[in-house]
């Protein structure tokens, strides 16, 4: 039975071997993503200048960051950009998935075709959305001033779409602070949405097709209606897989990027700074020429807990209303 | 049952025509969505095919069309249209070069179908697109190798070895996933400085070879395989690592698949990271050269759509050939940016 003593050896060594095991993947784990995250709050009390650092700080480096104006308005800009984002693409996802779940034929062909934003990659669709949106020679004005809309300037108009709602009823009276968020803003979000609802519609199908079948004809036969179905058994059963396209989506959306950077920066970060949000404002104020990274480090964390926090509310709000 | 019985002859050809109606109504829909998603692609082709003058022509032109004047018997040549006279009947028009300016009876311009091939090797001549590309393919290449050798090889330690803390470190690693990337690429960026790796191929490689969600999912596949599979191969003198590679993972291929998909899309896709880590043009990827080429170029959009065109190309074109796994890659990954 000498294979039986192997097999005892070997179990024997178990911690050593998984040791060796792991540790290739588990050196770059450790060295890039737990040292960083763990030394980021400790980062983020220094003042670091092109990685060296050059002076301690401490919480005040906090302090003038929860002073700074552009801090406030990029973290606005942001939600208003969540705002924007989270609901447009989660009804829209829904709704393409509940038609594309209703038995027609040449499903692939349509799923394809929704996916294929989705791996083109962000640069080269925020190239060309910029282009569509050029104030004269982009497609999208050319067709609306063709049906007989005006040209607007979308991604280089500051002003906030309530604003220019009432502008074009001319009230003059519509306060400031309620001018909404920019043009340039919903430009911005309508790209996010077309990028994203692919992948949302692929999620929401295969939670749509997870449905036993059984419900549905038990329905028919009780003579329910369309809406009664949809609201009394797929909304309640797809209700884990909202759940989860709502929070995925959140989570991401709160840290774009990419396409700030290419449609609307640099160097402002949008019309009068109307598209900055935070993560942008992160690069700038740490990765740009003189840019203190422990200042970044700390807006980091300070995004990270808004996340965790949306994430734990989002959790307890919504949850609960998920029929497992 | 009571539907059933109030079927009658006018209910029941109703009934129908409203079903035939939904129906169009959901193709109807369905297409519009289709349009909406193909037409950005459209319209980024057909720019990167036309001219300058004719990007700047209104109204704009759906199929790149160029203007060609016949030259007594001679061959056609292009011309540009400087300004037209309807009531003249003439036009005055300029070589492409924009010499040679002359007045020529309208009734002799014809206009052609032209495809502007020139604009893709401008554009790639203008930037170091090939080394561009280059250096994605080799960090992709890199990077996927490291990825599977590391992940499988962790997976399978945390799968079917025993060692104390083995789930404590699992959540451990797992949680790592929730960090978002900003909060550790500012001190990313600091250790590599200290590792004097920015600005190189190993900044955009070794962080990258560990990928603990593929570690999460070849661990879950793992698990799967039955104990009874491994008893056996150990009385026939099979090693750990044998087992591993000769047996585990020929039976994972699916998972594996997926694993180097989403890899490759996320390596080839990504944006910030490599920004922050590289500067010069030697070490930068396809994604950073393309944005910083539309940067430089501002105006000539012809030149901007065609690289665009030329850099999505790969993928789109895998794409195609590849559907299903690379959705179903993607959307097991939740990878969304």
């Amino acid at each position: 039975m000498a294979w039986l003593d192997t097999a005892k050896r070997r179990k024997a060594m178990d911690p050593i071997t998984a040791m060796l095991y792991i540790v290739p993947a588990g050196v770059i784990i450790v060295v890039f993503r737990m040292v960083p995250i763990a030394s980021a709050f400790l980062l983020s009390f220094f003042d670091v200048k092109m990685g060296r650092i050059r002076g301690f700080v401490g919480l005040a480096q906090y302090a003038r960051l929860f002073q700074d104006p552009t801090f406030w308005s990029s973290l606005g800009t942001t939600g208003y950009y969540v705002l924007g984002v989270v609901p447009i693409s989660l009804f829209l996802s829904l709704f393409a998935a509940v038609l594309l779940n209703k038995k027609i034929r040449a499903l692939g062909f349509y799923r394809t075709v929704y996916f294929l934003p989705v791996v083109t990659s962000l640069v080269a669709v925020s190239m060309v959305w910029k282009w569509i949106f050029h104030p004269r020679l982009g497609l999208l004005n050319y067709v609306i001033s063709s049906l007989g809309g005006s040209a607007l300037l979308w991604l280089e108009e500051p002003r906030g779409v309530f604003q220019m709602l009432a502008d074009s009823a001319e009230w003059g009276w519509w306060p400031g602070w309620l001018s909404g968020p920019s043009l340039a803003l919903i430009a911005v979000i309508v790209v996010a949405v077309w990028r994203g609802i692919g992948y949302n519609i692929v999620i929401f199908l295969a939670g749509l097709q997870n449905i036993p079948d059984q419900y549905y004809e038990a329905a028919r036969i009780d003579g329910a209606n369309g809406r009664q179905v949809f609201w009394g058994i797929t909304w309640p059963l797809l209700s884990p897989t909202t759940f989860y396209v709502l929070l995925s989506t959140t989570i991401v959306s709160f840290q774009v990027f990419t396409q700030i950077y290419l449609m609307t920066g640099p160097p402002v970060g949008g019309p009068m700074g109307t598209t900055k949000v935070i993560v942008y404002y992160l690069f700038e104020k740490g990765f740009d020429a003189g840019g203190n990274m422990g200042y970044a480090s700390a807006v980091a964390l300070v995004l990270f807990g808004i996340i965790l926090t949306l994430t734990l509310i989002q959790r307890r709000v919504v949850e609960r209303r998920v029929y497992y | 049952m009571s539907a059933e019985a109030t079927w009658g002859q006018g209910s029941e050809s109703s009934y129908r025509a409203k079903r035939f109606a939904g129906r169009v109504g959901i193709y109807a829909a369905l297409w519009l969505g289709v349009v909406l998603m193909i037409v950005p692609f459209l319209w980024m082709i057909s720019t990167s095919l036309k001219s300058p003058i004719e990007i700047l022509s209104f109204p704009p032109t759906w199929v790149p069309t160029g203007h060609f004047v016949r030259s007594a018997d001679g061959p056609w040549e292009e011309v540009y249209v400087v300004s037209e006279d309807e009531e003249a009947g003439t036009a005055v028009v300029t070589a492409v070069d924009g010499t040679a300016e002359r007045t020529v009876g309208l009734e002799r311009i014809v206009d052609r179908v032209r495809f502007r091939l020139g604009n893709y090797a401008e554009a790639w001549r203008q930037a170091p697109f090939a080394r561009y590309y280059w250096n994605t393919i080799f960090v992709t290449l890199f990077v996927v190798a490291g990825v599977l050798v590391t992940s499988s090889l962790a997976a399978y330690a945390f799968a079917r070895m025993r060692f104390w803390g083995r789930e404590g470190i699992f959540v451990l690693f797992l949680s790592m996933m929730m960090v978002p990337q900003p909060v550790y690429i500012v001190p990313s960026y600091i250790i590599l400085v200290k590792l004097g790796m920015v600005d190189t191929y190993q900044a955009l490689i070794i962080p990258w070879i560990a990928h603990i969600f593929s570690i999460f999912l070849l661990r879950q596949h793992f698990r799967t395989i039955p104990n009874d599979l491994y008893d056996a191969a150990i009385i026939d003198g099979c090693s750990r690592l044998g087992f591993l590679w000769r047996i585990v993972l020929p039976l994972s291929k699916a998972v594996l698949v997926a694993v180097v998909i989403f890899t490759i899309v996320g390596t080839w896709n990504s944006f910030l990271w490599p920004l922050v880590m590289t500067n010069s043009p030697e070490v930068r990827p396809l994604q950073v050269g393309l944005a910083r080429f539309s940067q430089e170029q501002g105006t000539n959009h012809e030149l901007m759509m065609a690289a665009a065109t030329f850099s999505v190309a790969p993928l789109i074109i895998a794409y195609f050939f590849a559907q299903k796994q690379i959705i179903q890659s993607l959307a097991t990954s939740g990878l969304k940016s």
